[in-house]
């Protein structure tokens, strides 16, 4: 059997207004592959991501999900538009996302976060949802706050319930949009160890981040966006040790 | 202290059982009215709420047009208009539904619900314009259509935040409905009005209607506290 990437963006462009965010972006990802999107802010990396599960619909470029295509329409005034709502549904069903401000429903409770889209989208059973749930939790080190609402918590905290709503969902792959960034520095080093741990479990992440380290450490392949295109991209090897492009190797350079 | 109690009523030769049973009426009367009026205002500014948040200009405008007249104008107006204006409608007068409109209630009650349907769905609009846009993208990002997104995550969350206008709103039409008693409508007002008449004594009358007013008012007071108890408990620091 041939690998069919578990997901596959093909020349992805997004236009806001006359503004040209991304000018042909090319990702695969095959299962198990740990991908991270970085570059400075305004590179068009979140608006790349967010193009992929069609939070932003890509002025053009095609997306496939394990092989699926994802068909468009042209609307009348030339806007492109998902041309069957419950394929984009069922797409993003089998991708879930991680925000950067977590974006948990504020009304539930961290496990009434986790089993509402298992059950009301996928059609699993209460109980099998919260038996599951209750796993993730405890994966996460929250079992004990799970009737904890999020105001209630830390933004760490937050987060990791965060991505074990995304686990419960069984995703093909995770999007991770700048996980990290609204952290505190002191509660970053929580989140990225549970990121890290999918990761060695053969986890298919797309992570746009700007934590270098992981980016490093954890990846097996970086892409390096600058102006809405990819600048570079390699193992992370090649990116961080031995990049060809000046804008890169301007990126890494020390700041102060 | 008993004593003296006693001794008022056995004075008294205003609230005689008749009276106090008329006063019951008219309390019966009300709570009717505004109950009736507040569960059909309900049902109708749910959709229209929904309606009000549409990006379709046709179908958001004319509910903003509707509610726009019904909070424009003053209650005790649209009363009248309804109530007089029915007996003009063409052919109602030899229809079968002539007895029902021809009594005071029907169009009273219309009145009220579309009045309370007007200022209710205002303030769910706003709830549910105020809903996170993270959360909203979230439900999406997870696959939900844009009915469930609205069912499981905005509704329940807007209810939620609407709860204490809309307690102002079930009390302001709980007062608002004594207008009723202009109609004929024999409530809680109306029985005063009688009192009033009947014995000549305006203080004593409304008085005791007034002191109706502020049980009911405790009662729904104290119920909207624990029910915001139930449902206010993600918004509350952590310790109470």
């Amino acid at each position: 059997m041939s690998q069919t990437a578990a997901l596959e963006a093909r020349n992805v462009h997004k236009t806001f207004g006359e503004h040209e965010v991304l000018k042909g972006i090319d990702l695969t990802a095959h299962k198990g592959d740990v991908i991270s999107i970085i570059g400075s802010s305004g590179s068009g990396k979140s608006t790349f991501l967010r193009c992929m599960n069609l939070l932003e619909i890509p002025t053009l470029g095609e997306i496939y999900v394990h092989g699926e295509h994802l068909a468009f329409k042209q609307l009348r005034n030339g806007d492109r538009a998902p041309a069957d709502k419950r394929q984009v549904e069922h797409m993003r069903s089998r991708l879930s996302m991680v925000f950067q401000s977590f974006n948990l429903w504020s009304h539930m409770t961290v496990l009434e976060n986790i089993v509402e889209a298992p059950i009301h989208v996928l059609g699993k059973s209460k109980a099998e949802a919260t038996e599951h749930a209750k796993e993730l939790l405890e994966r996460v080190g929250l079992y004990e706050r799970r009737d904890y609402y999020p105001a209630h918590m830390s933004g760490g905290q937050q987060q990791r319930a965060a991505i074990a709503r995304a686990l419960a969902m069984d995703p093909e792959v995770m999007l991770f949009d700048e996980p990290t960034s609204a952290l505190d520095p002191e509660l970053v080093g929580e989140v990225l160890k549970v990121m890290r741990s999918l990761a060695e479990e053969g986890r298919t992440m797309v992570v746009v981040t700007h934590e270098m380290a992981f980016a490093r450490d954890v990846s097996n392949h970086v892409m390096f966006l600058h102006q809405g295109i990819v600048e570079e991209q390699g193992t992370p090897d090649k990116v961080f040790n031995n990049p060809d492009s000046e804008r890169m190797k301007q990126f890494l350079a020390p700041k102060y | 202290m008993y004593e003296a109690i006693e001794q008022l009523l056995a004075n008294n030769d205003i609230f005689t059982l008749s009276t106090v049973l008329e006063y019951w009426d008219g309390l019966v009367m009300t709570v009717q009215l505004v109950f009736l009026s507040l569960i059909i205002g309900l049902v109708l500014a749910i959709p229209l709420a929904i309606m009000r948040t549409s990006e379709n200009w046709l179908v958001n405008r004319s509910v903003w047009l509707f509610t726009y007249i019904f909070r424009g104008t003053p209650l005790l107006i649209q009363l009248y208009i309804i109530y007089y204006g029915v007996a003009y409608i063409d052919g109602i007068q030899q229809s079968m539904f002539w007895p029902i409109v021809r009594e005071a209630y029907v169009p009273t009650l219309f009145a009220f619900v579309l009045n309370t349907a007007a200022y209710t769905t205002e303030i769910f609009r706003g709830a549910i314009v105020a809903t996170g846009r993270g959360e909203i993208e979230a439900a999406m990002a997870y696959g939900m259509s844009r009915g469930k997104c609205m069912r499981r995550i905005i509704l329940p969350s807007a209810f939620r935040r609407a709860l204490p206008a809309y307690s102002n709103e079930v009390i302001f039409m709980l007062h608002a409905s004594s207008i009723a008693s202009v109609v004929t409508i024999i409530d809680i007002t109306g029985a005063a009005r009688d009192v009033y008449a009947r014995y000549y004594a305006p203080f004593e009358a409304f008085t005791f209607a007034a002191l109706i007013y502020l049980c009911l008012t405790f009662i729904l007071v104290f119920g909207f506290k624990q029910w915001e108890k139930r449902w206010h408990r993600h918004l509350r620091p952590l310790s109470s």
